[in-house]
């Protein structure tokens, strides 16, 4: 098993040099985002809105954090079902999404897409939410406050591991 | 019959208490599960994946933080008995209530939203929790928690199949829906069958069967046998932990079967991800 240390955010040149199977430590900005939070963002392009996150620049993690206890830099960290996403996020790679963490297989339109845009699919483990929150240095709430743990929420992250799943 | 009384505080407190285990501490016969699966897995990202998982579960315990973000649904198996009487206040609501101040102390993600369609708002505490209910004789009360994640209940499958079905289309039947939940259901897995009854009776058998000992094996040689079959043809499709490649994909099948109408044969498979939370009080 190979692996590879990255820096957030990531280029199409650094995609291309990554190979499915291989382990990425990711460190930089993760943006959370999941079915609601999915969907206001294609609800804003539709009426030519600008995001909260440049696509281009983001990482997307499908993840709904549990609630941060006291005194702790985060709760509980992991991904969700990535396919749930995969309509909104054939619309994200067209606005310049590059890179995105979940679980799961993706359809085989956006597998297409995926690739066409030189954009890359990473998965990391489910169910080892306080192993993960181990790798997260800070977590705030970015955006949409209001959708609660459907919230985007910032984490800082250093050598957060995932695998490459698409690329 | 002289009734039991029964304090609804004291319930509560119970419950509560039994919250904050399933959320932190996994069942020592699921780590021991992973153990041995960790001893025969001949792949590295497949041992590198149960390695993971065993290290998670002592971070879960010593550090309080839930072993999985999606702290699901709280769903409740109560058997009460006809001479059980509760003062103070109403079962269900003393479920609710345990379950909101539950979610409060064990900083527990909220995944409750308030209306399938018409208003997916959360509604804030994780209620309301999924409650059964059964009347069962004396004066026990036998309250079964689990905290129940999204991914495996979404690729949980009911079969409403033909009586002239045999043994072989209920495996493959079975197998087929690991194998399209792959990675979305988190294996390595466990997995509830509920075999015969109706249309709602099904499910249920196979939810109630999530909550045995995972040692346990159905009493009946036959399908004790179609368990131990179903669990080494699934283990052999290669799906592994986390779908990355593996021999083991299932840790342990239960079945619970139950009489059909003559022109039926329901099947139900209930997948329960490797974040086994399951537990069994006794009041």
């Amino acid at each position: 098993m190979n692996t590879v240390k990255l820096e957030l955010p990531i280029n199409k040149e650094q995609i291309r040099n990554l190979k499915v199977g291989d382990k990425v430590l990711l460190s930089g900005v993760l943006i959370t985002a999941r079915d609601q939070a999915h969907r206001r963002m294609v609800e804003m392009l539709e009426r030519g809105e600008e995001l909260p996150i440049v696509p281009r620049e983001t990482c997307i993690f499908y993840c709904g954090p549990s609630p941060t206890p006291p005194a702790k830099v985060c709760g509980a960290i992991g991904p969700t079902t990535s396919s749930r996403m995969d309509g909104a996020t054939l619309i994200l790679l067209e606005h310049g999404l590059l890179a995105m963490i979940g679980k799961g297989e993706r359809g085989s339109e956006l597998v297409e897409r995926i690739r066409a845009k030189g954009a890359v699919y990473f998965t990391c483990l489910g169910g080892v939410a306080a192993l993960l929150s181990k790798y997260v240095v800070s977590c705030e709430t970015y955006a949409w406050e209001d959708l609660g743990a459907e919230a985007m929420y910032k984490l800082v992250v250093k050598d957060f591991p995932v695998y490459v799943s698409i690329v | 019959m002289t009734p039991r009384v029964i304090n609804a505080e004291y319930i509560k407190t119970k419950i509560i208490e039994a919250i904050g285990v399933l959320s932190f501490r996994s069942d020592p016969k699921l780590l021991n599960c992973m153990r041995a699966a960790r001893q025969s897995e001949t792949s590295e990202i497949a041992r590198d994946i149960l390695d993971a998982i065993l290290d998670n579960a002592a971070i879960a315990a010593n550090e309080q933080i839930p072993g999985c973000q999606d702290t699901g649904t709280l769903v409740f198996f109560v058997d009460i008995g006809s001479s059980v009487l509760i003062e103070g206040h109403g079962l269900t609501a003393i479920i609710h209530e345990a379950v909101a101040e539950a979610s409060r102390k064990f900083y527990l993600r909220r995944s409750i939203v308030r209306d399938p369609l018409l208003d997916r708002t959360n509604t804030g505490d994780n209620t309301p929790a999924v409650i059964h209910l059964s009347l069962v004789d004396g004066d026990g009360l036998v309250i079964h928690i689990a905290q129940k994640g999204g991914g495996a209940e979404n690729m949980s499958r009911l079969f409403m199949l033909n009586p002239s079905s045999g043994r072989e289309e209920i495996i493959s039947n079975v197998i087929r829906t690991v194998t399209e939940a792959g990675a979305k259901a988190c294996p390595p897995l466990i997995l509830g069958i509920g075999l015969g009854a109706n249309f709602e009776t099904a499910p249920l058998l196979a939810k109630r069967a999530l909550f045995q000992d995972l040692e346990a094996r159905n009493p009946v040689a036959y399908y004790a046998e179609l368990e131990d079959e179903i669990k080494s043809r699934i283990n052999s499709s290669g799906i592994g932990p986390m779908g990355m490649g593996g021999n083991c994909t299932v840790l342990a099948v239960h079945l619970l079967q139950a009489a059909c109408h003559m022109a039926s044969l329901p099947l139900a498979v209930n997948l329960q991800c490797h974040a086994f939370r399951h537990l069994g009080i006794r009041i």
